[in-house]
């Protein structure tokens, strides 16, 4: 075939031999050529390049702050809940979860009792059991009164929530139906009935009945808007005969991490069927309300990603047009290059990179603006959590960069498919 | 060297069919030194792109060196322009945003020759055409016979074999138009090829050869005036 092997001697570049070093095999270009040539470009048309680069700014500014301020809510609510530990699963008397109506309607109910408190502990991989009553009361020390949240809680509770004991002891393990009379105080509370002094082995009154003072906890802060050191903690089963109630609100089950949530689910339905006679319970792991809770700030976050999303679309459009009327404007250099020897890949290319450096610079300019902006608004308003992670500064420069590769790629064909003829009889 | 048979090339008008080139069949040989003439719209601008790679025919052959170059690729063809013909056009074709010698360069570039190479030969290029002077100066900064004497600089600074200038004194005064000619036919001393396509009779008859063109067909061919 010696006309075959002749074409392919003018026209493809031989790359099987050695070059010297640096040289480029055919018609390649070398990037700093293409970058040059692109930047020229783009700087000829300074006032035009700047607002095409501010429209995808603003678009990633507002994705940027936007998911930061979404994230940051997200971690903010997550840590509230996860304080407690993630391996604790809550049993309530009721029966919630079935569909239809509740069978407290009747009044067939049981309620969970410390009994059925101490029947769990029983099960192997159970660490700790909590049970559980709240209610409020006035409390006197002294001449100091003061109306409170009452903690009627058996003896594991620290270790149930991961909270700490400042001073003295928690609750001792007593006989679980017949505690003696202790009380431990929130942080607040201590300070409130008894200011500096020591309030160890002190008296106090709940709602007309006596009971020592026999520790104090570590402060823990405002959880979801609730004063956990404005409290006191007392006996369970104190707590219900204080309220004349003959059920707990809530058990609480700490297991041990390495078993599966299942398995102590269904170890805690064996039991309290067994004593109950049927299901007249609910049991919520805390797994099951991260998971509900982490997706609806994930809906969250994406949604607000979704509105700054628009205005990301909107710079897309920008550089689209400013592509579209960039190729019409150059058609004769376009024709130039063509009859010059660029290749239609060549030509593609280089529209190709004008629009995607475009993006990407104003990928970057958002970001900064973008997060910039999120640090302004923490120091003003320290309240609002704001958090941006790594990987969303990753994406949205991958996002512009991405924007600019699609909306440039329409403006570059049409550039590269021009015919040379009629690009260069163009002015 | 330049081989064309029977050579047709159709525009689709409207609804009717053009043939700017109706059966040419042209041979040209290494060196020669030829001028295209004839009213617009005769088809001499349609042989040029044609013959320049710009432009495919309906039907016919081209052969450049003895090989059917129509039917390669936009790459090939890429490659053959660049490496083989050098265009001067009537407007110049300057980037305005470049320099002269930036302008220069561009061919360079797009064949992927390394810097270090390109500065000397661009340097060259100019030299030759008496404007290292003003390889500084940005396209609006330079007389028309300076812009055209730049875009000659480019089109030869891949030592190409063909040179093909269309108009390329048309939007000059005489005396750069002059300038232009003579500079012109001095390459094509030293060996080029040169083709010229322009209306302007003056210049047309310098050359050694003289094509005629009318409706798309080749009207008179003086015959191969081999130097």
């Amino acid at each position: 075939m010696e006309h075959r092997r002749a074409i392919d001697q003018i026209a493809l570049p031989d790359c099987s031999k050695p070059r010297n070093p640096g040289e480029n095999c055919g018609l390649v270009m070398f990037f700093r050529d293409f970058l040059h040539l692109t930047i020229d470009s783009l700087t000829a048309h300074r006032l035009r390049t700047f607002l095409t680069t501010l429209g995808i700014a603003v678009g990633i500014a507002a994705v940027v702050l936007l998911t930061s301020i979404g994230e940051g809510l997200r971690q903010f609510m997550l840590s509230e809940f996860t304080q407690f530990g993630t391996n604790l699963v809550a049993i309530n008397p009721g029966r919630a979860t079935t569909a239809g109506t509740s069978m407290g309607i009747f009044g067939t109910e049981r309620p969970l009792t410390i009994e059925d408190a101490e029947a769990l502990k029983r099960l192997p991989y159970v660490r700790a059991v909590v049970p559980f009553v709240q209610g409020n009361a006035e409390v006197e020390a002294g001449n100091r009164h003061r109306r409170t949240t009452i903690f009627g809680a058996g003896t594991q509770l620290p270790e149930a929530f991961s909270m700490a004991v400042g001073l003295g002891h928690f609750l001792p393990d007593d006989n679980p139906v017949t505690p003696r009379a202790f009380a431990v105080l929130g942080s607040k509370m201590r300070h409130e009935l008894f200011g500096k002094a020591n309030p160890l082995g002190q008296r106090i009154t709940i709602s007309g009945s006596r009971y020592r003072v026999i520790g104090v906890m570590e402060s823990k802060g405002t959880v979801l808007g609730f004063d956990l050191d404005d409290t006191v903690y007392i006996p369970a089963a104190r707590a219900l005969s204080l309220f004349n109630r003959d059920s707990l609100f809530e058990i609480d089950v700490l297991y041990d991490e390495q078993t599966p949530v299942d398995r102590v689910v269904q170890g805690i339905n064996r039991t309290l069927e067994e004593r109950h006679g049927r299901e007249d319970f609910t049991i919520t792991t805390q797994q099951q309300m991260l998971d509900v809770l982490g997706s609806i700030l994930n809906v969250l976050t994406v949604s607000v990603a979704a509105i700054g999303g628009i205005s990301l679309l909107v710079g897309a459009i920008g550089i689209v047009t400013i592509m579209t009327i960039a190729v019409n404007e150059r058609s004769s250099e376009i024709g130039l290059l063509r009859a010059l020897g660029a290749r239609q890949s060549q030509v593609l290319g280089l529209f190709l990179g004008e629009a995607v450096a475009v993006a990407a610079i104003g990928g970057l300019s958002g970001l900064v603006l973008g997060m910039g902006t999120a640090w302004l608004l923490h120091l003003a308003l320290p309240a609002l959590p704001v958090h941006t992670p790594l990987s969303y500064v990753v994406m949205a420069e991958v996002i512009a960069v991405t924007i600019g590769l699609v909306a440039g790629v329409l403006p570059a064909r049409r550039a590269a498919q021009l015919d040379p003829v009629e690009a260069l009889r163009a002015e | 060297m330049i081989e064309l048979s029977d050579i047709h090339r159709d525009f689709q008008v409207g609804d009717q069919k053009v043939h700017a080139l109706d059966g040419v069949s042209l041979t040209i040989g290494a060196g020669e030194y030829l001028s295209i003439m004839g009213p617009s719209g005769s088809g001499k601008s349609t042989l040029l792109n044609l013959i320049g790679l710009l432009d495919r025919p309906t039907s016919g052959v081209y052969r450049l060196d003895g090989q059917d170059v129509t039917a390669l690729s936009d790459r090939q063809q890429a490659e053959v322009r660049n490496q083989r013909i050098g265009f001067v056009f009537q407007a110049f074709h300057l980037v305005p945003r470049l320099t002269a010698a930036e302008n220069v360069e561009l061919p360079l570039i797009l064949a992927g020759v390394p810097p270090v190479q390109r500065g000397q030969r661009v340097e060259q290029a100019l030299a030759a055409m008496s404007l290292s002077d003003r390889s500084r100066h940005k396209p609006e900064q330079l007389s028309g016979g300076q812009r055209q004497r730049v875009a000659i600089a480019r089109a030869t600074v891949m030592q190409p074999t063909v040179l093909m200038a269309d108009e390329p004194t048309g939007n000059l005064d005489h005396k750069s138009g002059q300038d232009v000619v003579r500079i012109l036919e001095q390459l094509s001393s030293n060996g080029i090829t040169l083709i010229v396509v322009t209306h302007d009779g003056e210049i047309g008859r310098r050359a050694r050869r003289q094509l005629h063109m009318l409706d798309g067909r080749l009207e008179s061919d003086s015959g191969t005036g081999n130097a």
